[in-house]
């Protein structure tokens, strides 16, 4: 039996790289998943499903619009009956030296990064703060403690998560519910892949563990923070880097 | 509605949310001081009472919420 049996998660940006990761692995620790996702990916979600024996159920959700999201969100409640685990993961990126960086690659990055955990974040408080119970993980990045230069937005955004989470992890503590953020180090996924080959060698030449991380570091470490395990962890930043920020 | 209705519907909601007696719910019962709400509580009730009544409550008219008495007042208005 799995640590997560019975549990029901929405995890955000899950179709693909690390939040794809993170809705296999909650899902073979026995919770039921709702994959949110730009469009609908019907067949990962049934694949996921009969692989894992839990309900995985796909849905198409712009997560930095406030009307989109408080209307997906009340279907997934309302599919799934309620919601203990919640997973902000989503995130985009637009990188450019500053100087050269645009308004819309600024706005872009922070509404999909930042406004979307407060939005996700918003649309299940009521149902966790009622059942007295619940864990919300967010998706930071060591680039939102460290710096990354042509990241400004990015960086801006993941530092962002960083302080709301400080923040509400101290406004629902008396209701049980806990809210820690993971920072992800250099983890090999479509959108690092994106990343200048001299960048990713600097990265990977400067971690301690000696490797390039898995998507399935960080799920697992999601996994941990969403059990009942990690009951006494609230308002945390856990590096999965490798030891890149030790 | 009347005014009893009212208190009544008010008294069920607060019952469920706060998890007191409904005989310890009185029309001077205060929210912080008698019925132990705390500023989450006080969100909760609101939201709760916004549902039941199908009004809308402003955080404006909600700060003013300190007895029974006063959100009975104000369903009262609102529901005229």
């Amino acid at each position: 039996m799995g640590k997560l049996t019975g549990k029901k998660a929405i995890v955000t940006g899950a179709s693909r790289g690390i939040g794809l990761a993170i809705a296999t692995k909650l899902a073979s620790e026995g919770a039921d998943v709702a994959i949110l996702s730009t469009s609908v990916k019907e067949e990962l979600a049934a694949k996921l499903s009969a692989e894992l024996g839990v309900q995985v159920k796909s849905y198409a959700c712009n997560v930095a619009d406030s009307q989109t999201v408080q209307d997906v969100f009340k279907q997934i409640i309302a599919d799934m009956g309620t919601v203990d685990i919640l997973v902000n993961n989503a995130g985009i990126t637009r990188d450019g030296l500053l100087m050269r960086m645009k308004d819309e690659d600024f706005d872009a990055v922070i509404a999909t990064n930042l406004r979307s955990v407060f939005l996700c974040t918003r649309a299940v408080a009521r149902t966790m703060m009622g059942k007295r119970t619940g864990r919300i993980v967010n998706i930071s990045s060591i680039n939102a403690l460290r710096g990354q230069a042509g990241q400004a937005n990015y960086a801006a955004a993941k530092a962002g998560i960083i302080g709301m989470t400080r923040s509400n992890a101290r406004e629902f503590a008396s209701r049980g519910i806990t809210v820690n953020a993971i920072a992800p180090g250099f983890i090999g996924t479509d959108m690092t892949a994106a990343m200048d080959d001299a960048t990713k060698e600097k990265y990977a030449a400067q971690i301690p563990l000696g490797r390039i991380g898995k998507p399935e570091d960080v799920a697992n470490a999601v996994a941990f923070l969403a059990s009942d395990d990690a009951c006494y962890i609230t308002g945390q930043i856990l590096g999965v880097d490798g030891g890149l920020n030790a | 509605m009347t005014q009893e209705e009212i208190f009544q519907k008010i008294t069920d909601v607060i019952v469920a949310k706060l998890e007191v007696k409904a005989e310890d719910v009185k029309m001077e019962s205060e929210f912080g001081n008698d019925l132990g709400a705390d500023s989450l509580d006080r969100v909760e009730l609101v939201m709760a009472l916004e549902d039941a009544f199908e009004v809308e409550i402003l955080d404006t008219d909600a700060e003013k919420f300190l007895k029974v008495s006063d959100v009975v007042a104000f369903l009262e208005e609102k529901k005229k």
